[in-house]
């Protein structure tokens, strides 16, 4: 079974995983994926039905803390990592019209 | 006396007593990375001047009784996934080509407050994603033992560093077996601890289900010395484990009798390089003669592990990369005129080509249509995989098998086919999707000159077992490691 990877696909996917793809990037992204897909369709020869999905090994339950601040204002610091800051702000480029 | 030729415990003991200073330490381990970095490339930042300074306050310290530990004053080198305030931590990409953390990370702070002293950070596939190290924005990472081949990946620059000698032990990551793979391919120790058990704060996560903090290391005692300073509970990590039995050092015990080893026949069928497997199977043969009790057995669904693997690891990549969108730190696209094509230029951009291909994989197995038949399938494949390891672990103790199917492969050879490189995980990642404890120890070499490693692998929390048994197995060997003119 050969998973076909259409246009659109790769369009959607280009949109959910924000990437831009030449259409050069865009040809081999269908064929690395359709080849991965077709690998991971291995997985269809278990047979899983009543196997809870396992998304932890360990049972795992969330942690809580007190609502109380224990870091110190960072903010200085923090923003000379920024490629954009104005005024103590990050500075993006224009969000809407 | 041959400093080089130390281990980091060796080495805190002897500046203990006097033969040497920290300074000394750090200086032969700089010497190293002068002669060799330019060939070799096992680091992306070297601190030279942080280093040095550091040394004479840590021998400040020692000598006034403050430190004691058994890794104060020794020089190590970090992955360059963790955060260390003040020192740039680039993941070995672009993307995160200019970032300096305003935090540490907690395996990486207790490390400092053990006294020991950071040279730098070192390369690896960038965000972790690779077998080899080639996927590095910053060059590649030759292997020291043949500087024709790769060194292994994702943690390939701590792996050579420690067998160069550019330090005495070094941090690395595993999410499929990147600690373990490079270990085996350069010749040195390495272990992936159980998950949970070194705190991911500050690590830049991949597949958070599947990271975990471990020791690159010339030596078992060492290991398990370096494993039992970085372990412990943080609360800034929710999968972070509160354990009591985190005296790994006890463990050093040269004594198997009647431990039982199982060897799953599923691990040395067809793909494994027959000198590697004929070593793994020699040390397997020592344990015996050890003691141990040796058998084999059928794991089962190996084959299903990389396919369920890459489709989680895919799927938390992509969620967990989202966070690199040019606005709070790292590269932004100039010349864009609006926020969506500014985070769409800056990502493609930013990125290589390995790590997108995995963003663009895991953003379709999570999308609408696709989640139940791709991601959930694997997480119950996942559930199966586990169960599989805890039948092996009610019969046994360890189960021992290769770390890789072959050698270090030769530079240049491994990713222009992605799947077969992923083939090469086969042994480590199942591991990962379990949560448990692995570890590699050199157990001999093939006709090329190149190590092969041996992996030792315990149920979750036996990671004691894993140490005792390696102990054993690697005083039976006896001494191994660069002797012509590398350590």
């Amino acid at each position: 079974m050969a998973n076909i990877i259409s246009d659109e696909t790769i369009e959607y996917v280009g949109i959910l995983a924000k990437l831009e793809l030449s259409d050069e990037e865009k040809e081999q992204a269908k064929k690395d994926m359709g080849r991965m897909l077709d690998y991971i369709d291995k997985l269809g020869e278990l047979d899983t039905t009543g196997v809870e999905p396992m998304s932890h090994v360990f049972p795992v339950e969330n942690v809580f803390r007190e609502d109380v601040v224990t870091n110190g204002d960072t903010r200085e610091e923090l923003l000379t990592n920024a490629p954009g800051e104005k005024d103590g702000m990050f500075m993006v480029p224009r969000t809407f019209e | 006396m041959d400093l080089k030729q130390m281990t980091a415990v060796e080495l805190s003991a002897a500046i203990k007593d006097k033969k040497v200073t920290v300074r000394e330490a750090v200086e032969v381990s700089l010497d190293a990375i002068a002669k060799k970095e330019e060939s070799l490339n096992c680091y992306v930042t070297v601190d030279r001047e942080g280093a040095l300074q550091r040394a004479d306050e840590v021998q400040k310290k020692m000598d006034d009784g403050t430190l004691t530990g058994p890794l104060a004053g020794v020089p190590v080198a970090v992955k360059d996934n963790m955060c260390t305030k003040g020192m740039l931590t680039t993941c070995s990409s672009k993307i995160l080509g200019n970032f300096v953390p305003t935090f540490t990370a907690d395996a990486v702070l207790r490390l400092e407050e053990a006294g020991a002293v950071i040279l730098g950070k070192t390369n690896m596939d960038e965000f972790a994603m690779g077998s080899t190290t080639e996927t590095s924005a910053y060059g590649v990472t030759r292997n020291p033992w043949n500087e024709e081949h790769v060194p292994g990946g994702s943690s390939g620059g701590s792996a050579a560093a420690v067998a160069a000698g550019e330090c005495f032990f070094a941090l690395g990551s595993d999410t499929g077996g990147s600690i373990r793979q490079p270990a085996s391919f350069c010749g040195v120790v390495g272990m992936k601890p159980t998950y949970g058990t070194v705190s991911r704060y500050g690590l830049i996560a991949y597949g958070s289900s599947l990271d975990q903090i471990g020791p690159l290391c010339k030596d078992v005692t060492d290991c398990a010395t370096i494993l039992e300073v970085i372990a412990g509970h943080d609360s800034k990590d929710s999968t972070s484990i509160k354990r009591e039995d985190a005296d790994f050092t006890s463990a050093l015990q040269e004594d198997v009798t009647g431990m039982k080893i199982g060897i799953p026949r599923d691990y040395f069928g067809e793909g494994l390089d027959p000198e590697v497997k004929a070593s793994v199977l020699a040390a397997a043969e020592l344990l015996k003669a050890k003691g141990a009790m040796v058998e084999e057995f059928d794991l089962s669904l190996v084959d299903y592990a990389i396919p369920a693997y890459y489709t989680i690891a895919a799927a938390e990549a992509s969620s967990n990369l989202e966070r690199f969108d040019g606005i709070k730190y790292g590269y932004r696209a100039e010349d864009c005129e609006e926020l969506h094509q500014m985070y769409k230029k800056t990502r493609s951009r930013g990125f290589g080509a390995e790590v997108k291909r995995r963003i663009m994989l895991g953003s379709f197995v999570l999308s609408s249509g696709y989640y139940d038949a791709y991601y959930l399938k694997a997480l119950r494949v996942k559930a199966l995989i586990k169960k599989a390891f805890d039948d092996a672990f009610s019969k046994y103790d360890v189960i021992l098998g290769p770390a890789a199917p072959t050698t270090a492969p030769e530079l240049g050879k491994s990713l222009q086919d992605p799947i077969r490189m992923y083939l090469g995980d086969i042994y480590t990642i199942s591991v990962n999707l379990a949560g448990l404890p692995g570890i590699t120890v050199p157990c001999g070499m093939d006709s090329k000159g190149l190590p092969i490693g041996v992996q030792l692998i315990g149920d979750c929390f036996q990671e004691k077992k894993l140490l005792r048994m390696a102990y054993t197995y690697e005083k039976a060997r006896g001494p191994f490691g660069l002797d012509k003119e590398g350590r």
